[in-house]
């Protein structure tokens, strides 16, 4: 057992090893959900709440999905349309939920550094679903496990992250972890969208899709932010797409096997040609949705054996 | 009644120098002072070699009368200083309502003489309600004791709002002071740009705000002739604007917080909102740039910005938790740090914290000359402790110093002769 952590709050604070540890389990998890029978019982009698203070489908859906697999009981809160609209603060609510003993608390949150916050008040383990612009560990890991299926690696490749590199926190987390298994990490897209202090991290920049997509073995789209832009970022949506967009042309600068992934929800016609999107031999976005039940699967599961550790026996080292 | 303090490291601002001394008091005025012999006294205190120095003169202070009473009071804000060393606050005007008409500030002129046993100076609001849009009554509000005039740090966007406000206040002799910064680009920052605030996803500000804001409000010095002051500089990229400006004579000085020379952006680690400050803590490079400035004399000015804010305002996602920091008990055991480090020493600091704020104000504190106030702190720079917020006098304990090792503690504090603080 080489997971030690209480909660998943980021890729920053996990160890490589742990980063495969959910990995490996999380291969299990994919055939597992592939049977006609998908159902374990690593969750059997623990309940998972998933509070989403931020509009989401399709990481709650996955979230929701994978408890259920694993035989927790599932409560969805829309916290949009709850007490933080009668002015209750987030810590209050925390501690109103966690009076409900819940074992597992999903949350995301639109403000950076709002699910540390909660995690600290709270006696169950916490799962980031995305805060802010911060983090969002699980998309990371499940863009880390699609890698390593397609590429039968996680180590030594030449990896671009293109887009709205700013405004996401699944660039962050991508960049932690990637960085940690030792990749190659480039970063492309225009100067607008890029965040601070990037000169500083590590990567390398580039402003020029042909020249950041050149011989990578991953090309990995971002979703252009709109709703978090307060303005002026991009002159317009179709010198957007001329510039960085992702089609044939431009990727026919990456390795003739390089794979192509987006976070979803795509922005067709913006970020990525419909055509690379629904290519099956160069997109893996749908294997991508995949791996993302079987990694939260093995996440919560990991976490849920912490919890069950007596307490003598407790997995410090 | 003559009292002595002797066997004391006089720290004397004036002269720059620290030295073994004694010092003696009579009408709540510095009578004399000198080293060998002491004179005769009705009352004799040996500080055993301890520091003896003008009372601090704190220029920015908040106190939340009126409107926020509980966060803290003229008694609590009062406490806190004489427990800090501080004789002199000097408040801001921007409570709730802000300070902006002589009513108001004869309101804090009086509470402040009912409750607190420092001295207090008021500063006034520049504009009505700090909006930016019409200037205060400045002739009325002198006459009732205003010693400045600003918006706190409420940046006054329209230029020509400021340029006609600084005008009328130069044929008044009033001091403007101003915080620096460029509004647009500092909205609803809550960190410095760079890779810290990247990664941890904080919507942040670039340091070069804080040029282009002192570089506007130094044109307008220039063009006005307005007596101003920089209530913060905590940039490096803002210092040879405000150098050029004062080499051509004009008449700016600057100041920087207790914060900024001690704490950098990296404090704020995990999300913790005591080390939300305004302007946000800078990068290290920044924070040892404004110590050299503090000791070449360029900036002028360290105060403590004690922004008291309760639980409730900083118990929230970092974004929206409300900024500042508590500074009143903290900013003398705070400034050993800068002693100890081999950085600043005794008399340069008290230059910057108690004589330079008193003379730019016009305030009679700040020396240990015949004649000045019998405004004084003692203290052991050496004393060792481990902060405890709880212990604090404020009525709010929001301070990033909460559980840090410190050197530096406060034996007494007098104000006119009368010891406000410490064991007799």
């Amino acid at each position: 057992m080489t997971f030690s952590a209480r909660h998943l709050l980021g890729i920053e604070p996990l160890h490589p090893v742990e980063i495969t540890t959910i990995l490996d389990l999380a291969d299990k998890y994919v055939d597992l959900n592939r049977q006609p029978n998908k159902h374990g019982d690593a969750l059997r009698g623990l309940t998972q709440i998933n509070m989403f203070f931020e509009n989401s489908t399709r990481t709650q859906a996955s979230f929701e999905l994978a408890g259920k697999r694993l035989g927790a009981d599932v409560m969805n809160m829309a916290m949009q349309a709850s007490s933080i609209k009668k002015g209750e603060t987030l810590i209050d609510t925390a501690l109103t939920l966690n009076a409900m003993h819940p074992d597992l608390l999903v949350v995301r949150h639109p403000h950076s550094g709002a699910v540390d916050l909660l995690a600290q008040k709270v006696n169950c383990a916490v799962l980031n679903a995305g805060d802010g612009k911060h983090e969002h560990p699980t998309q990371a890991l499940l863009d880390a496990l699609t890698i390593r299926r397609a590429k039968g690696r996680l180590h030594r490749l030449n990896i671009a992250i293109c887009g709205d590199i700013s405004h996401s926190r699944v660039a962050r987390s991508n960049l932690i972890l990637l960085g940690k298994m030792e990749n190659r990490v480039r970063l492309v897209g225009p100067p607008t969208l890029m965040p601070s202090g990037i000169g500083e991290f590590g990567v390398e920049v580039y402003e020029d899709m042909a020249e950041g997509l050149k011989d990578v073995d991953v090309v990995m789209m971002l979703r252009l932010q709109r709703e978090r832009m307060d303005g002026g970022f991009i002159p317009s949506e179709r010198e957007y797409y001329h510039r960085y967009g992702l089609d044939a042309e431009k990727l026919a600068h990456a390795k003739p096997d390089a794979i192509v992934m987006h976070p979803g929800p795509m922005n067709r016609g913006v970020e990525i040609d419909g055509d690379i999107a629904d290519d099956i031999n160069r997109s893996v976005i749908q294997e991508q949705v995949e791996m993302g039940v079987a990694v939260r699967m093995a996440a919560m599961d990991l976490l849920a054996r912490n919890l069950r550790a007596p307490k003598d026996e407790g997995v410090y080292v | 009644m003559k009292q002595l303090i002797e066997n004391a490291r006089l720290i004397d601002p004036e002269t720059g120098t620290d030295s073994l001394g004694w010092l003696l008091v009579k009408d709540g005025v510095i009578w004399d002072t000198g080293s060998g012999d002491a004179p005769e006294a009705d009352m004799v205190l040996d500080a055993g070699g301890k520091c003896l120095a003008p009372g601090i003169v704190d220029l920015g202070v908040k106190i939340c009368e009126p409107g926020e009473r509980h966060k803290e009071s003229f008694r609590s804000a009062g406490l806190a200083a004489a427990a800090g060393g501080v004789s002199t606050i000097v408040t801001r005007p921007d409570t709730l309502p802000a300070i902006d008409t002589p009513e108001a500030l004869e309101f804090v002129t009086r509470r402040a003489q009912e409750v607190a046993p420092v001295n207090v100076y008021p500063m006034a609001a520049l504009t009505k309600g700090r909006e930016g849009r019409e200037m205060t009554e400045f002739g009325f509000l002198l006459d009732a004791g205003a010693v400045a005039f600003t918006d706190g740090d409420a940046v006054t966007t329209s230029t020509k709002v400021l340029s006609r406000a600084m005008t009328y206040a130069r044929s008044l002799g009033a001091l403007v002071i101003a915080h620096p910064q460029e509004p647009g680009l500092s909205k609803g920052a809550a960190a410095t740009s760079g890779k810290f605030a990247s990664l941890k996803g904080l919507p942040a500000v670039t340091p070069m705000a804080e040029r282009m804001g002192l570089d506007r409000d130094i044109a307008l010095v220039e063009m006005t002739g307005v007596r101003y002051h920089a209530d913060q500089i905590t940039t490096a990229r803002a210092l040879p604007a405000l150098e050029r400006a004062k080499k051509n004579g004009f008449d700016v000085t600057a100041g920087v917080s207790i914060h900024h020379l001690t704490l950098n952006e990296f404090d704020v680690a995990d999300y913790r909102t005591f080390f939300k400050v305004k302007p946000p803590l800078r990068s290290e490079d920044d924070r040892n740039a404004m110590v050299e400035a503090v000791a070449s004399g360029l900036i002028d000015v360290i105060s403590s910005m004690h922004t008291p804010q309760d639980e409730e305002s900083k118990r929230l996602p970092f974004e929206e938790a409300a900024s500042g920091a508590v500074g009143l008990e903290t900013l003398l055991p705070a400034a050993m740090r800068l002693y100890h480090a081999g950085a600043l020493d005794l008399p340069t600091l008290w230059k910057a914290m108690s004589l330079n704020p008193a003379q730019r104000l016009g305030l009679p504190g700040g020396r240990l000359s015949q004649g000045a106030p019998a405004d004084l702190v003692l203290f052991d720079p050496e004393a060792p402790f481990v902060m405890d917020r709880t212990k604090l006098q404020s009525k709010s304990k929001n301070t990033p110093f909460d559980g840090a090792r410190m050197q530096g503690r406060v034996l007494g504090t007098w104000v006119a002769g009368n010891r406000v603080y410490g064991e007799s």
